[in-house]
């Protein structure tokens, strides 16, 4: 089936077998490594990317069911020159240990900036649901609150991005 | 371990280091290509040796680096003045790189922001003959590596010289530039200038105290790609034309292979081949999901002898099953003990999951000149070796690749995932990328065995302990797994994974000995962050605060009074007075929240914990944790904080909630969620680590702060509720004992 989507800000048609995971449509057809495997049901949020906006977990979301969505991956939220307000906060704070989870712990973040741009810890823990083995707990949440105050000062709402 | 693992490729002895060895230009520039000596010499690693060895591994982490130590293996200097530090130790998140570059930017003279590490190949002759794990890497290579720097910069000054016209103590170095008079000359100039050039003798090391980059938080060099998603696991590994592959796996412990059918799955679409050898069940495919749809397609059948229970297994792992053996006698702890009121109690933990989140993972690509895996290993030479064996090869044409961890903890110190995917690339005649299904992942592990603990003791006239006792059985750790074949199992004892933590810190008690009983389980059980240390601390930091409470005394005092004055007794003695002093320690709970006390000394490197805690509606919630560490010189302070502050939540979230159960055969749970871990809400608000740096030299960091805080946590929960919890994980404890 040839399926077009919307990776990043850039349109994209692949060709695979419908009920294949949007996971491996990034990472294999596409080439957009930083979405992980981790357990392929959900659970792990490894694969978290944003469909339309939204949090999701890819390896467990046909891609007939991202066709014409946007879908934003971590190369698409920022770069080494231009990171994402999120991307700057984990920088700043050193979060990654072995760093396998962190663009999904990233992506949900990014995904619940843009819904409170100034999340308690409560709003933190009770929205993202990631696993992470290094356990690196603590300086995510102190990255999200950081990742707030660089959104605010910079005037926009960190938990954009797409576009650049 | 056979003497062929010492064995690095040895094609050209003329190129051995030495001090006059005449390494060239060449090597430095093109290090993958050039031959390496032999470091040592066969027979090195005979089984005396690997027993010291392994001894000096577990109790502290003080032990010989095990690999080559010749600068030309280990740096290359590049034209653009960028130096590169090949690592044979792998990165799997706890920071090792970073120490790396700063230990070698501040004898090379270089800005650690210009250094860059990667891993080196197994062909490269940079291989760790040994692992990259037991909280080791920076202590080994502590010295070894400010040598290999010291002697580098010296060659490239001597070399600068000659250049330069000038005498070596001319010259002048700064930042990887060479000046003399108001000439300069980049490293990066010199190397490409040079011709064969004497190696210089190693200079006297610098002291710390000079130093501009240990002992300071430089940021881990890989946080850019980790911080931008580059595909730097093993996971992400590519090769043109590579397929994927399926390894077909039974349920049920010890289910032995009747029959096969591969019929079904080669007519699924993008199967290229089914691969059944004997034993071996896999199947290739043009991508992921198509191979495991294949694996799920093909028909076996599986012969199970017993279909073992939970409850099997916990009447095997008790105190006076197995064989005994003493690891620790101090006075007589039976004579001592033979009459009086003796306090004993029994503590369990069960068998818990590495869970990392990267699961097991190899890209294999075989031809018939040789091999080449990329693979997320803690174990290069182990690897080589058996994907050689399995291939029929030597060693010199398997080229072991590692790449970067998703995560570690012991899990890839057996990494046969390379051998699956070598078989299946040599039979596809391609490359070939094998996973592990997450299921596969926890029902395949190599667990953290399940314990046992039986502590008995006796309190004085004045409220101090004259016996204590620790018996822990425990599954196998280091036995059962490749490192350690039986013969050498045999002449070690007693398995020195298991007992890790398992003796008795209070050298002030006049009687104390502690016993390991081993038992073998139908299962693997192995290498856990930590190994012992966890459950047995546990069991023996509770079992402290029990005799405390009997003796009517200050946990923290009681301990205080059981340290014997030597340095190890003084290190932790100064680890348990700062906790005690930084967390505010209080014996009474205050406005609903209590703190709870456990301290342990692992590989030398004592830390103490002060978990504070809340019990809300049946919910054990810790709020903060204070740990206070002394690895000795610290060479990253951040780092060992972020190591600190993961043990803390990784032990945590052991203590608290991880359980593996065994049903009809079948290990479960085989996912995330049902094999619950701590998450974001479960995670304390702050983890307050404090650095004590009482000793010259670095020590163990990875794991040492692993132990206490399961103890912690109980003896905190105790104070609140009454409810003593003396089987991990807590949280089913305390809901099984509140609806008692």
């Amino acid at each position: 089936m040839i399926v077009t989507l919307i990776i990043n800000g850039t349109e994209q048609t692949v060709d695979v077998d419908e009920a294949t995971p949007l996971l491996w449509v990034l990472r294999d057809e596409l080439g957009l490594k930083a979405t992980k495997f981790g357990c392929g049901r959900s659970a792990c949020g490894a694969c978290t990317v944003h469909l339309d906006g939204e949090a999701i977990r890819s390896c467990s979301v046909p891609v007939s069911a991202a066709a014409d969505a946007e879908v934003v991956t971590l190369e698409g939220l920022g770069t080494p020159e231009a990171p994402h307000p999120v991307q700057q906060a984990w920088t700043e704070e050193v979060v990654p240990q072995c760093g396998y989870c962190q663009p999904g712990f990233m992506m949900a973040a990014a995904a619940l900036l843009a819904q409170a741009p100034d999340p308690s810890d409560e709003d933190i823990d009770r929205t993202i649901t990631n696993v992470c083995r290094c356990a690196t707990h603590v300086r995510i949440r102190k990255a999200i609150h950081r990742a707030a105050e660089i959104g605010a000062s910079s005037g926009e709402a960190a938990g954009e991005g797409g576009d650049r | 371990m056979s003497d062929a693992d010492m064995a690095t490729p040895s094609s050209a002895s003329e190129d051995a280091p030495g001090k006059k060895g005449g390494i060239t230009r060449r090597k430095f520039l093109t290090f993958s290509a050039a031959g390496a000596g032999l470091l040592f010499g066969t027979g090195y690693l005979t089984r005396g040796v690997w027993r010291r060895y392994l001894a000096g591994y577990i109790n502290t982490a003080e032990v010989p680096y095990q690999g080559s130590t010749d600068p030309s293996l280990w740096f290359e200097i590049r034209a653009d003045n960028s130096v590169v530090l090949y690592s044979s130790k792998v990165e799997m998140g706890q920071g090792t790189h970073t120490g790396l570059a700063q230990i070698a930017a501040d004898e090379l003279d270089v800005d650690v922001a210009r250094i860059r590490v990667a891993h080196a190949d197994s062909a490269s002759g940079n291989v760790d003959a040994f692992s990259t794990g037991g909280s080791t890497s920076i202590s080994s290579l502590w010295t070894p590596l400010r040598e290999m720097a010291a002697t580098l910069r010296e060659t490239i000054r001597v070399e600068g010289a000659r250049q330069l016209g000038v005498e070596p103590s001319e010259v002048t170095i700064e930042d990887g530039v060479l000046a003399a008079g108001d000439q300069t000359l980049t490293y990066g100039q010199v190397v490409e200038a040079a011709g064969e050039w004497e190696v210089a003798d190693t200079p006297p090391l610098r002291d710390i105290s000079e130093y501009r980059y240990v002992r300071q938080p430089v940021a881990r060099v890989d946080l850019e790609e980790k911080v931008h998603g580059a595909p730097i696991f093993g996971m992400d590994a590519e090769m043109p034309e590579m397929l994927y592959g399926a390894m077909v796996r039974p349920d049920r412990v010890g289910a032995r292979l009747v029959s096969a059918d591969g019929s079904a799955a080669a007519g699924i679409s993008g199967v290229m081949q089914v691969v059944i050898e004997d034993d071996f069940v896999g199947v290739v495919a043009e991508t992921f999901t198509q191979a495991e749809r294949a694996k799920e397609a093909i028909e076996v059948e599986w012969a199970v002898e017993r279909a073992w229970e939970l409850d099997d297994i916990r009447e095997m792992v008790r105190v006076g099953e197995g064989t005994p053996y003493v690891i620790q006698k101090e006075g007589s702890v039976d004579d001592a003990l033979a009459s009086g009121d003796v306090i004993e109690a029994e503590y369990t933990s069960p068998i818990g999951a590495h869970a990392q989140l990267e699961p097991g993972v190899a890209l294999a690509d075989v031809t018939e000149d040789g091999a080449t895996v990329v693979v997320s290993t803690q174990v290069v030479a182990l690897t080589r070796r058996e994907v050689a064996k399995a291939l029929g090869m030597n060693q010199d044409q398997v080229n072991i690749q590692p790449a970067f961890l998703g995560g570690g903890f012991g899990r890839r110190l057996h990494t046969p995932i390379a051998v699956d995917a070598a078989r299946l690339s040599r039979a596809a005649g391609r490359p070939v990328k094998v996973v592990n299904s997450r299921k596969q992942e926890f029902q395949r592990d190599t667990f953290r065995p399940p314990t046992h603990h039986l502590l008995r003791a006796m309190l004085g006239a004045d409220g101090s302990i004259t016996a204590v006792e620790h018996n822990i059985s425990s599954g196998d750790v280091m036995y059962g797994s490749p490192m350690i074949p039986n013969p050498v199992a045999a002449l070690i004892g007693a398995d020195l994974g298991a007992w890790r933590g398992g003796m008795i810190q209070y050298g002030g008690i006049p009687n104390h000995q502690a016993v390991s009983w081993r038992v073998e389980l139908p299962f693997a059980t192995s290498w856990w962050r930590s190994l012992g240390l966890l459950a047995n601390t546990f069991a023996i930091e509770s079992f402290m605060d029990e005799l405390a409470e009997a003796a009517g005394r200050d946990p923290v005092e009681f301990r205080l009074a059981h340290i014997q004055d030597d340095e190890a007794g003084r290190r932790l003695r100064a680890v348990i007075e700062a906790a005690a002093a930084r967390a505010g320690w209080s014996n009474e709970p205050i406005d609903g929240v209590a703190m709870g006390f456990a301290a342990s000394t692992d590989a030398r490197t004592p830390c103490a914990h002060v978990a504070e805690v809340s019990v809300e509606e049946g919910r054990i919630r810790v709020h903060r944790v204070t740990c206070v560490i002394d690895p000795g010189v610290a060479v990253n302070p951040d780092q060992v904080a972020a190591q600190c502050e993961g043990s803390v939540v990784m032990g945590l979230s052991a203590a608290l909630y991880e359980e593996m159960t065994l049903s009809d055969g079948v290990l479960s749970p085989t996912i995330y969620g049902p094999y619950r871990m701590a998450l974001l809400r479960d995670a304390p608000q702050e983890i307050d680590v404090q650095i004590l740096e009482n000793a010259d030299r670095p020590g163990a960091v990875g794991e040492p702060p692993l132990g206490p805080i399961g103890a912690a946590i109980a003896n905190a929960v105790w104070r609140l509720t009454g409810t003593r919890l003396r089987d991990m994980p807590l949280q089913p404890a305390l809901d099984r004992a509140l609806n008692a």
